[in-house]
């Protein structure tokens, strides 16, 4: 009988099983808190016994971020994962993975900023996660887990993402989701690529020039801005395509809802609870939960927001998808903040006393 | 027949394969060439044309992709050991180096430069020091001598606004994780032939597994120090030799002989 195994972990140790089971060569980090659990996961899991992947502990953010980019730039599945300031710390190497298109994972599991802020869970870093975060004009693949289970799910996904797109794609979590124990099926196990899959796959890959061909160069870099709008014009064709393609979100009890609270993340199962309560009182209220936060659920949002009495967008930072969601709404609806900063996890009920107040 | 002469068995010397045809960028006089040179011939020598992946820096080397005919990535500023120690821990069968200068490798990416060698990285770190910083225009670096002047120390280098030179070279032979650490230069065509053995000796041993090499080539930038070619070379020997005292700080490969 093929049985699913089910297991109780935290998410941070979903990510580092995962990684492990969905063929990933290689992780580079560095400890911050809420997410150390990961790398000291792989430590004690020793995967470069069984699978072959490589576990390295940088001596930053930054070595771990330009780790990826070489690692990822030869056609590898690497990945590192970070916590808010760490992640601050990395942009730069983003950016250049972006510009030179080298299909790296990189996880942020949140805390309270701004600066070294707090270590407790935030969202607060919606804007640099969708926004690109580093320099110029680019973007990366966002995906927002909910729980401990697509904290698991996610980073097969962010890797298929990444080298189907030659993106960086990132996992946006936070320290709740990080920390928390619940139920998880672990992915099943998935061989690493092979050489030859790789030189297949990954024919753009820094390997080696395969006998014959011409010599692969990753670079960001070109100095002649004619050639440069031109690259910049395929990176955004790229991004409209992955646009039209991959976006990806949730609805609950939408059907009858005259009211939607718009959540991503762990706000979105504090929401979860908050459209419960409300519900008991009378309050018919939906939710709408973007599972990708960049390319972002514009036309579904605007298509949900239709006719509702009220929208409200409950984050766990100072209102940042806000924005994204009143240009999709385009002022056809009424839309509200609800949000906790600085750490602090709002409880379903200060959903629910908002949803009354400002509507 | 005058063209008698051109057949195979008269050949004594030739460009590198590796070598492209692009025109360098690099002013008239610069040590860069003759490096570029060296590192292609001796990739060429060990046949790893194909197992052979660069790493460019940010500063006049940043488009050594352009002219040796290997696979490439180009890094950010200074992250490059870092970028390398990426590619050599997914492919440890590969021959991978990075090309970087002084300002690259010795100021924004000493972390890196230090951590990747003391770790022991089965990499070679090919160091051009020339003092200065070349591509932005001549400016302070981190190896400029003490009353050398610059573009941000125009009355020249002095420590107490400045700090000293870095010597980080005679640091990196102290790190545990390098096996050989040696300084070389490329002015003259004996020291041409000294720098390509030390070249070919690094690359050997990253290739056996003995740990990371660094080494550093005394270079000139002729534009930026605002000499002729031929009084850059006698400026270099005059005074960069005195703080950069070439030959091998560390050399753990022959010690095993």
């Amino acid at each position: 009988m093929a049985e699913k195994e089910v297991t109780l972990m935290k998410g941070n140790e979903a990510i580092a099983n995962a990684a492990i089971r969905c063929g990933a060569d290689g992780f580079f980090g560095y400890p911050i808190t809420p997410q150390s659990e990961i790398i000291e996961t792989l430590s004690l899991l020793k995967p470069w016994e069984t699978t072959g992947m490589v576990v390295l502990q940088a001596e930053s953010e930054v070595a771990s971020i330009n780790m990826v980019y070489g690692g990822a730039g030869a056609g590898k599945r690497v990945m590192t994962t970070s916590s808010s300031p760490g992640v601050a710390l990395m942009q730069e190497g983003i950016a250049y993975m972006a510009g030179a298109e080298i299909p790296g994972v990189f996880v942020n599991v949140q805390r309270g900023g701004p600066g070294l802020g707090t270590i407790q869970p935030s969202q607060s870093d919606y804007y640099q996660a969708t926004r690109g975060g580093g320099n110029g004009d680019y973007n990366v693949i966002v995906l927002a887990p909910a729980s401990v289970q697509e904290m698991a799910d996610f980073v097969d996904l962010a890797f298929e993402l990444a080298f189907k797109y030659r993106n960086p794609a990132m996992i946006l979590s936070d320290g709740v989701i990080g920390q928390m124990m619940e139920k998880v099926v672990l992915p099943p196990y998935k061989p690493r690529r092979t050489e030859e899959q790789i030189k297949k796959e990954c024919p753009w890959a820094t390997i080696g020039r395969t006998h014959g061909r011409q010599p692969n160069i990753l670079t960001s870099l070109e100095l002649k801005p004619e050639v440069m709008e031109v690259r910049n014009l395929q990176l955004q064709d790229k991004y409209n395509q992955i646009k039209e393609n991959e976006v990806r979100f949730e609805t609950q009890q939408m059907d009858d809802a005259e009211y939607m609270i718009v959540s991503f993340g762990s706000a979105a199962r504090i929401s979860e609870k908050a459209l419960e309560i409300a519900r008991e009182e009378g309050m018919k209220v939906g939710l709408f939960r973007p599972i990708t936060l960049w390319p972002f659920p514009s036309k579904q949002i605007a298509e949900m927001a239709k006719g509702k009495k009220g929208i409200l967008v409950a984050e766990i930072n100072a209102g940042q998808m806000i924005d994204d969601v009143r240009l999709a709404v385009n002022g056809a609806e009424p839309v509200e903040h609800f949000g906790r900063l600085g750490g602090i996890v709002p409880d379903p009920d200060e959903i629910v006393k908002a949803l009354k107040e400002k509507f | 027949m005058e063209n008698e002469i051109i057949s195979p068995e008269n050949l004594v010397y030739k460009k590198p394969t590796l070598m492209n045809d692009t025109a360098m960028h690099y002013c008239p006089g610069c040590s860069h060439g003759v490096v570029h040179k060296l590192v292609a011939e001796v990739i060429e020598e060990m046949g790893m044309e194909d197992k052979t992946v660069g790493v460019c820096p940010v500063g006049c080397a940043v488009f050594a992709y352009r002219y040796l005919d290997i696979d490439w990535q180009e890094a950010a500023h200074g992250r490059a050991p870092a970028v390398a120690t990426g590619v050599k821990r997914m492919w440890p069968d590969r021959l991978v180096f990075t090309y970087q200068g002084d300002g690259d490798l010795a100021c924004i990416g000493t972390c890196e430069t230090i951590h990747a060698l003391n770790r022991g990285e089965n990499i070679v770190i090919i160091f051009i020091n020339n003092a200065i910083y070349g591509m932005t225009g001549g400016q302070m670096a981190p190896t400029t001598l003490i009353g050398q002047k610059t573009s941000t120390c125009p009355y020249g280098r002095d420590p107490h606004l400045h700090g000293y030179p870095l010597n980080i070279t005679e640091l990196a032979s102290h790190l545990t994780g390098t096996c050989y650490v040696t300084r070389q230069s490329v002015e003259t065509v004996g020291a041409i032939r000294q720098a390509k053995k030390a070249i070919r000796k690094a690359f050997e041993a990253s290739m056996a597994g003995k740990g990371s090499s660094l080494v550093e080539i005394v270079s000139t930038c002729n534009s930026g120090w605002k000499l002729s070619p031929v009084k850059a070379n006698k400026w270099m020997e005059e005074n960069m030799f005195k703080n950069y005292v070439k030959g091998d700080l560390k050399d753990t490969l022959t010690e095993e002989k």
